[in-house]
């Protein structure tokens, strides 16, 4: 009977040893993180566009996003604003947006400001006549600092109250961004 | 039929007895390995020349006897005949315990391999009839049964067992034998069975059990399929529920066929389908369950030898609560300020992202050969197949793509020898030799939270148990094991620097990418555990255990490795390469008494952990989905302490009261805080009313109090809010109001002819529709539990 035992133990040391030489794995392609947020506002009567950007390579590893805002913003300035989602994990970087633009109905961008410096209001729709929020209007109208918090939702309520207007406190849904630059007008 | 006849004649005789004897003397004969009553035992009373049969509580009970000694002889099929002397001084009780030969009657697992449990260890036994009861449920509810188990949940159909307050890796689970590896380090993971496959179902606390493992820190739980006789028949059993509260259905089904030369072949499967349940005031949308199991086994036995063949797959497919999957911080504060959760639609059977979907294969082959004189070997090889697949929800490309997905695949080897040729000094010995690989698949499109490993356990045990006439049994054992893990992981560097492994850990790396190291760490664990116990039996009616016991646990992978966004509670999981082993060091004490009627059981213990490993908030970091806590895994002297009650009183011949208590409070020492996950105190009481008159109906009607928990270790934390521009504690810690539930049960038997019955039975769960929330459940944020469950079951014997 000690026979039987020893021969079972030597089929699974075998068996252990044979898939030791295993394969080194394979590294994962995230396919979703989003290592890049970047809002270009273009001035309507020409001039360098501005850019927001926070970018956090290490998705959701230690590393801080940088968050870079590239120049003050103009009071009384209209603004084309542009939304833009990159994962530059890969090479060459995937771009998000066009995901986000294609499920439009299931996405929405919410833009709120800490001082009542600008008016910013959506120039986009999806299927359904709502808002997006890939591409805005930004009206500066006073002096001053502020924070633009930008946040997408996914799946929110679109119809709720106030959402099409960009009311994020009646939107729901699952929070996939939210970045905070801090912006100055003259 | 015979007994029938038996107790018929002794009842003749006993009227003609004399006149001035009339004492009684009420005898219980139980199985010695577990206590459970023997059925149809042969009581042969000497002085009186008298032969008496047990009945179905393993009670038999003589009457006007005079004073004097009375010699009985106990024998029962498959046990060793004992020989009692009981003094006659007035009425009496007398508790006698045979040595049962289990393999003659038993299937082949574990259990019959005998003693494999601790006699002083704290052990409870659950019967099929309660089981069956829960023939919807799972397992973790079913556990409740017993004092001192409750469970962590994740929603109402992921259920683990809690045993005195401690879970997941900490608890081992036997299924016929097969210790589970179906990743349940995970807290949202429950254990992959069936219980319709399950006839009893064994709950020993702490790690007195170490045949079955040396690192059962909370417990064991072992669970083994109906036993099947050597003998001519065909039978089976079918189960059918309804349930109102998820408009859901579960069916079972089983059939066995035994031949008298020992072959046997048996077959069993289940089905469950779940819609969305119900709170008492929404519904709980995409909370459904979709299960599917069969098992079979096959085999043949003697009194000498015997093999067998068993195999097992469960499928489920789980729903977890759609508005518990959130983005991040801000969305947890929304949550938590909601007094309903954020997503509620209308009713439907779908199960949608976010959901689980897990198979489970089981296979094992067992040979046992008794040698006379000497014991018993038995040799078993078994393997494990367990897929596990969790589902987010997703964008684009990858919306139907598992998020998670192992594979992970364990082979066993196990050779036993139990020595029991003396039934007064059992010596029970063992080895063990495991393999283990998990393979991640990378197509997920996530990083991996749990890497590629291998897994080698080594494992070697002998344990005691000695009788002495006196009424003391000792038991005492001792256990190695040996586990090496070689996993290979990639790392961000930016997360192997922040978590100092450079200076440590560099010798790992084996691959360097752009962003990532490939490592392959190795990590060897040396475990010793062991135990001593006494019981002491005395004066018939009462029982006394004290137990010491000493368990050493390996960190298991998530706890090294973890290494990611924890979606529904909005943290990131960190693992630690440094983590050591755990020790607990459990002493236990039991005091029972025992009476024709009334049982009442305390147990008391207290549980010392080195090096327990939990998780606790570590920081907040930026990502662009928003701030996030960073939850690490930490190790700090714990302590836990608690007192189980358990009794059952009969107020009249109909009417009993039971009641199952547990008190429990754990603290981490070092940090002088109360441990997180640790339940409340509980208690159920339950009125029973039985008139076997009436077609053996019963009605039961059962409170169940559970306290709010006032021991918990603050966790909450400010967090700035982007949304409204404001600084928010995140509530994450305080526990839920205390709630009183009522639940009612009643049943009713009809025989049909030849051994053919059927029962029926309703059970109303809370019947008042009561809103609650449990501590123990990761979802109180965000729902209610469950509200009133009505539900029908047909049980058909045949």
């Amino acid at each position: 009977m000690k026979k039987y035992t020893y021969i079972l133990l030597f089929a699974i040391l075998g068996l252990a040893n044979s898939c030791d030489d295993q394969d080194d794995p394979i590294p994962v392609n995230e396919e979703e993180v989003i290592t890049t947020v970047r809002l270009t506002l273009t001035p309507k009567d020409g001039g360098t566009p501005i850019v927001l950007e926070s970018r956090d390579l290490d998705g959701i590893g230690p590393d801080e996003p940088i968050i870079t805002v590239s120049s003050t913003l103009e009071v009384s300035q209209v603004y084309s604003g542009n939304m833009e989602l990159l994962n530059e994990t890969v090479s060459p970087a995937d771009q998000i947006t066009e995901e986000v633009e294609e499920e439009g109905a299931e996405h929405q961008f919410f833009f709120q400001l800490s001082q009542d410096v600008a008016d910013i209001s959506y120039d986009d729709e999806d299927v359904n006549g709502n808002p997006i929020g890939l591409s805005i209007v930004l009206e500066t109208k006073a002096v001053g600092t502020s924070n633009l918090t930008i946040t997408l939702r996914h799946e929110p309520e679109k119809t709720a109250a106030g959402v099409a207007e960009g009311d994020i406190s009646q939107a729901g849904g699952e929070t996939d961004v939210q970045v905070v630059f801090p912006i100055e007008v003259i | 039929m015979k007994y029938t006849f038996l107790l018929a004649i002794c009842l003749f005789v006993n009227s003609m007895a004399s006149q001035n004897c009339h004492y009684v003397c009420i005898g219980e004969v139980t199985d010695f390995h577990d206590g459970s009553p023997l059925v149809g035992a042969t009581i042969y009373a000497k002085e009186l020349d008298k032969y008496l049969a047990t009945d179905l509580q393993g009670k038999f009970k003589f009457t006007d006897l005079c004073a004097g000694t009375l010699t009985l002889t106990i024998s029962h099929v498959g046990c060793l005949t004992k020989t009692v002397e009981v003094h006659i001084d007035g009425d009496v009780y007398k508790r006698i315990n045979l040595e049962h030969h289990a393999e003659f009657l038993d299937e082949i697992t574990i259990h019959s391999v005998g003693d494999k449990h601790s006699a002083s260890g704290q052990e409870t036994r659950l019967k099929k009839e309660q089981l069956e009861l829960y023939s919807g449920a799972q397992l973790g509810d079913a556990l409740k049964e017993i004092a001192g188990i409750s469970s962590l949940n994740t929603g109402n159909n992921i259920v683990k067992p809690v045993i005195n307050g401690l879970h997941s890796s900490r608890v081992l689970i036997m299924n016929n034998g097969v210790r589970l590896q179906d990743q349940e380090w995970g807290v949202e993971h429950a254990p992959n069975i069936d219980l319709g496959s399950v006839a009893n179902v064994m709950v020993i606390k702490g790690a007195s059990a170490l045949a079955y493992g040396g690192d059962a820190v909370g417990g064991v739980v072992v669970m083994n399929p109906a036993t099947i006789r050597n003998k001519d028949s065909l039978y089976g059993q079918s189960i059918l529920a309804g349930f109102s509260n998820g408009r859901g259905f579960s069916g079972n089904t089983s059939l066995t066929k035994s031949f008298d030369n020992g072959w046997f072949i048996s077959g069993q499967a289940s089905v469950k389908r779940f819609g969305d349940a119900e709170a008492p005031d929404y519904f709980l949308t995409n909370s459904g369950l979709s299960s599917n199991a069969l098992s079979l086994r096959a085999g043949f036995k003697t009194l000498e030898q015997g093999l067998s063949i068993y195999y097992s797959f469960i499928n489920n497919e789980i729903g977890i609560l759609k508005a518990s999957h959130i983005g991040n911080i801000s969305d947890l504060v929304t949550a938590i300020e909601s007094d309903e959760p954020l997503v509620q639609e209308d009713f439907d059977y779908q199960i949608e992202a976010p959901k689980q979907e897990v198979k489970h294969h089981l296979a094992k082959v067992n040979y046992f050969k008794r040698f006379e004189n000497l014991g018993r070997l038995n040799l078993q090889y078994d393997f494990q197949n367990n897929r596990r697949k969790e589902f987010d929800i997703r964008v684009g490309d990858d919306r139907n793509k598992a998020a998670l997905d192992l594979a992970l695949k364990t082979h066993t080897v196990s050779a036993d020898f139990k020595f029991d040729a003396n039934h007064m000094r059992i010596f029970n010995t063992g080895l063990r030799f495991g393999y283990q690989q998990n393979v991640p698949d990378p197509d997920t499109g996530v990083r991996r939270l749990i890497p590629d490993y291998q897994k080698i356990d080594f494992g070697a045990f002998v344990t005691s148990l000695l009788n002495f006439d006196n009424g003391m049994q000792v038991d005492a054992g001792v256990r190695y094991d040996f586990n090496r893990m070689n996993a290979k992981k990639f790392y961000l560097k930016s997360r192997w620097e922040e978590r100092n492994y450079q200076d440590d850990y560099a010798h790992f790396i084996t691959d360097e990418l752009e962003s990532q190291y490939l490592t392959n760490p190795v990590f060897d664990y040396h475990n010793f555990s062991g135990m001593l116990g006494l019981k002491y039996f005395y004066k018939d009616h009462w029982e006394a255990g004290l137990n010491f016991s000493m368990a050493n646990r390996a960190p298991n992978p998530s706890e090294l490795f973890s290494d990611g966004l924890h979606h529904s509670a909005a943290r990131i999981e960190l693992g630690d390469l440094r983590l050591k082993q755990e020790t607990s060091s459990r002493i236990g004490a039991t005091l029972v008494y025992t009476d024709e009627s009334a049982s009442v059981k305390l147990e008391g213990y207290y549980n010392l952990i080195n090096n327990y490993i939990f998780s606790m908030p570590n920081g907040i970091e930026q990502t662009l989905r928003g701030a996030f806590p960073v939850w690490v895994f930490s190790q700090a002297k714990a302590g836990i302490f608690g007192l189980d009650f358990t009794a059952a009183v009969p107020i009249n011949s109909r009417l009993t009261l039971t009641n199952n208590s547990a008190y429990i409070r754990g603290m981490n020492l070092d940090m002088d805080e109360a441990l997180i996950d640790i339940p409340s105190f509980q208690t159920r009481n339950s009125l029973t009313y039985k008139q076997s008159k009436w077609k053996d109906f019963s009605l039961s009607l059962k409170s169940e109090w559970v306290f709010e928990q006032s021991n918990y270790p603050n966790f909450n934390f400010e967090q700035f809010i982007p949304n409204d521009q404001t600084l928010v504690e995140v509530d994450i810690s305080t526990p839920p109001a205390a709630y009183h539930l009522l639940h009612l049960h009643s049943q009713i038997r009809f025989d049909l002819k030849k051994n053919r019955g059927l029962t029926l039975g309703l059970k109303i769960d809370n019947i008042f529709n009561t809103s609650y929330r449990n501590y123990l459940n990761r979802q109180r944020y965000f729902a209610d539990e469950m509200g009133r469950n009505i539900s029908l079951q047909l049980k058909f014997n045949y």
